[in-house]
Order: C-alpha cells, then structure tokens, then sequence
C-alpha cells in the first residue's frame, strides 16, 4: 500500500524562500536549498518549489535552486510557478526535477498538460489549482497566484485535467490557505470523488490534527504545507508521529 | 568506478548526484570502452521501453551490456530495470537485453490508478546483496505503469500495489534490477546504492 505523504512547500521568490498569507504580506527567510535539506533530514516525502512571483511578473523559474537542492536531498522534487510551455517543462526536469506544477497556464492553455504528459510522461505533470467556494457545493479556479477568477467550475476542471493526462492535481483551498483552520474537507472530498489521479491537499493546515483528519475523512494521497514547517511549529516527523497513532501509512 | 549507461533516455543526473553524495566514483558514458573499463555498471531510465531499447541497439549499447552483466556487477533502475528482462510490451511487442527471463507487461488492478506513484514498502523475497542492512519494512520510491513478470526466484522484494508488483530483481550472480527510484528513496535508497557500489570493495 502506498504511503501518504507529507510535502513542504518552499515558496520561493528571487531564490529566497518565501510564505505569504493569503497570498499577501510576504515576509523573506532563507536559502531554499537549505531549507530542503532540512525537510528532508525530517523525513519529508517530496518537497516542492514554487516560484511564487513567476507567474505574475513573468519571472523564469529557478533553475539553479533545483540543480543544488538535487545534489543534496534525494526524494522527489517538484518545481512550479510560471511554467508556460514544454521547453519550461524540459529546462526545469533536466535541471533535476521529477515533476512540474502547472497552474495559470494549464488554465490557459489546457493542451499544455497533453503534451507534457505525452513527451515526459503523466507521472511529471501535476496541476496546481486555486480555488474558492462561490456556492454550496460550488468552488471555481482561479489564476496568477488567486488574482483572476475564471469562472471555471472546480469539478469540471479536474476531469478534463484527469482526461489531459495529468498525474496529479495539488488542490489549494484559497478559502482554507493561511487560516491554519484546517484543510478544506469539504472541497477536497469532491474533488478526490471526481477523479481518479492522486491528490494532494493544500492550504489551511494549523495543527497536528489536520493531518489525520485530512486523511481520514477524504481520499487525499498527499498534504502539503508551507509556512506551518517554514516556521517550525511543527515538524514533518511530529505530523508522521501522529498520523502511524491514527494508522495511516506513513514512511 | 561505475559507470551509469547514458544513451539518451532521461533523468540521468539524479543517479550521479546520488553516487557523488555518497562518495561513490562513477561517470555518465555512452562509451563502450568506458563501461568495459568500469567496475560495475548502472543503467538508469526514464521513458518508453521500444525507444530505449532501439537507442541501446544502434549505438551498440546493447550489446557491451550484455557481455558485461556476465563479468560485473550490474543495476538496472526503474525502465533500465525492465529492460533486462527478455520482452517488453509497452505500445508493441520490444526484445529486451534478456540478462532475467521475464516480461514487463502493463500494470493492471482493478481500482488502483496507474501509474503506480509514490512510496511503497518493500517486503522482502529471498537473500539479496543490496538489502544488507535494511530492515525490510523501509519504504522506497516507485513511478511506473509496467512491471515486471518473473520467475520468485529471481525477486529479491516486492511491493503491493492491489496485488505483488516485482520492487527488486537479483540474478544470483551479477545482474540486479530495481523498479523503484533508489536514488530518490531517501536514506534507504541511498544506502542500496552503497550496498551496490560495496560489491567490487
């Protein structure tokens, strides 16, 4: 049986590791490579990079982060933000990455996720969603880092994202990120129903309890966290702890 | 000296970056008198299993594999891993390296989603060098929609994924295969790359 996984987050802007709130009020700590190695000494499952600016500013991504932190941590890496076409794709796996998060774009331009699935192969294309309750039951996506609603509905979205070809989706609840209320369970769970394709819950974890919760009450493959790890109040090995009481499987 | 087999498929570094931490020499070559000289070889890849095999067959690859899997230590890594068995069935019917007999067929079980990614436990199958000093219940990292349908004897560990799925493969003599990434399995993969590199020590 496959373990759930535990995934930090680095947000990452001008190779500084970032956290915004809400995506506002950025505060800059730190050397992402540093920080990488760190979550992997916890036991980190994955660790994922998102050049938090990219997208907007149209910033390139960072290439050399991903080729020291390859040197140094050795589980699955994965590089988003501001991925707009296969070179992107490519530039950013040769540097070292396993996989690539896709967002504004794939919202864009859907074919993006086809045929990075047909050249590197599904298991390389996670697609980042954002995205914000409008009504009950009821979420849309949104883009450029939750500035832009596309008035895309949510579940309609992931199938067509299943369909394309993608491996993975990372689901951020705009609504949830930043609370440290908990994950967005309700979202989740439609969304985990929808599809086939892992998923890995994002935004809103506070507490050692989130975690179990998230995996108990929906079918989640993976939670992610940025600033609760960044800021230390929890580890990765304190988040394993609880949930092998909870007997989830956990590496 | 170990050589890590570059003939075009992708996600080489990551095996260098992996040998390079843990002190181990080797060197990415696609030249045939540089696997000959080597003292244990490693084939990685990322990728379908015809294209591989037919960029392993024109540049004569293929071959220097074979005569040398007789004569040292050798670990195939995930597709470099189903290479060595004799067919694969990715898209059409592909003669591998035949170093195991053996096919590697699509993975199929009812409910699980394909490709079978992430971390998964290894449940050990027999005496295999690479395993020394591990516990047998250490997770390790997989990505793939093929496996690898072989002899028991020659499985060293599995995994369950909905049903056995072949994780490691061990000829008894110099031929070892891993359908997981050990170069992205953290401590414990990092020390089965220590246990191969160990062999020639």
């Amino acid at each position: 049986m496959l373990a759930k996984r535990i995934i930090p987050c680095l947000d990452v802007r001008d190779g500084k590791v970032v956290k915004g709130i809400n995506f506002v009020g950025i505060k800059e700590v730190g050397d992402p490579v540093e920080c990488a190695a760190e979550y992997n000494k916890q036991g980190a499952d994955e660790i994922v990079f998102y050049d938090i600016t990219a997208s907007y500013e149209g910033r390139g991504v960072i290439l050399d982060v991903v080729r020291e932190a390859a040197k140094k941590v050795f589980v699955p890496l994965t590089v988003g933000g501001g991925i707009t076409t296969v070179d992107d794709i490519r530039e950013i796996l040769r540097a070292g990455a396993d996989k690539v998060s896709v967002n504004s774009q794939a919202v864009k331009n859907p074919q993006l996720i086809k045929e990075g699935a047909d050249i590197f192969g599904s298991q390389c294309i996670c697609v980042g969603i954002d995205a914000k309750k409008i009504a009950d039951k009821r979420w849309t996506v949104f883009i450029n880092g939750g500035r832009v609603d596309m008035k895309l509905d949510l579940i309609d979205w992931v199938r067509e994202i299943e369909k394309l070809g993608a491996g993975e989706i990372c689901l951020n609840s705009m609504d949830a990120d930043g609370t440290k209320e908990g994950f967005d369970i309700e979202m989740l769970e439609a969304v985990c129903n929808a599809v086939t394709i892992p998923v890995i819950a994002s935004g809103g974890a506070g507490k050692l309890a989130d975690f179990p919760e998230v995996f108990e009450k929906t079918g989640s493959s993976a939670a992610l966290a940025a600033s609760l790890f960044h800021y230390r109040e929890l580890t990765v090995d304190d988040v394993k702890h609880e949930l092998k009481k909870h007997n989830i499987p956990v590496r | 000296m170990i050589a890590i087999v570059d003939y075009g498929a992708g996600n080489i570094f990551s095996v260098k970056n992996a040998l390079d931490y843990i002190g181990e020499e080797c060197k990415l070559t696609s030249n045939a008198d540089e696997i000959r000289a080597a003292d244990e070889v490693i084939l990685p890849g990322v990728g379908a299993f015809p294209k591989a095999m037919q960029m392993l067959g024109e540049s004569g690859l293929a071959d220097v594999i074979k005569e040398q899997a007789k004569v040292k230590p050798f670990l195939g890594i995930c597709l470099g891993m189903q290479l060595i068995f004799d067919k694969g069935y990715e898209f059409e019917e592909t003669n591998g390296l035949g170093l195991i007999p053996g096919a590697v067929k699509k993975i199929e079980r009812v409910g699980m989603s394909i490709p079978h990614m992430g971390w998964n436990q290894l449940e050990f199958n027999g005496e295999c060098p690479l395993l020394a000093g591990l516990n047998g219940d250490e997770y390790v990292y997989f990505v793939h929609s093929f496996a690898a349908e072989c002899d028991d004897k020659d499985v060293a560990a599995y995994c369950d994924y909905g049903g056995k799925v072949t994780a490691l493969v061990y000829d008894g003599k110099y031929v070892y295969g891993s359908q997981f990434h050990p170069e992205k399995s953290g401590e414990s993969g990092l020390k089965i790359l220590k246990n191969f590199a160990g062999l020639v020590k």
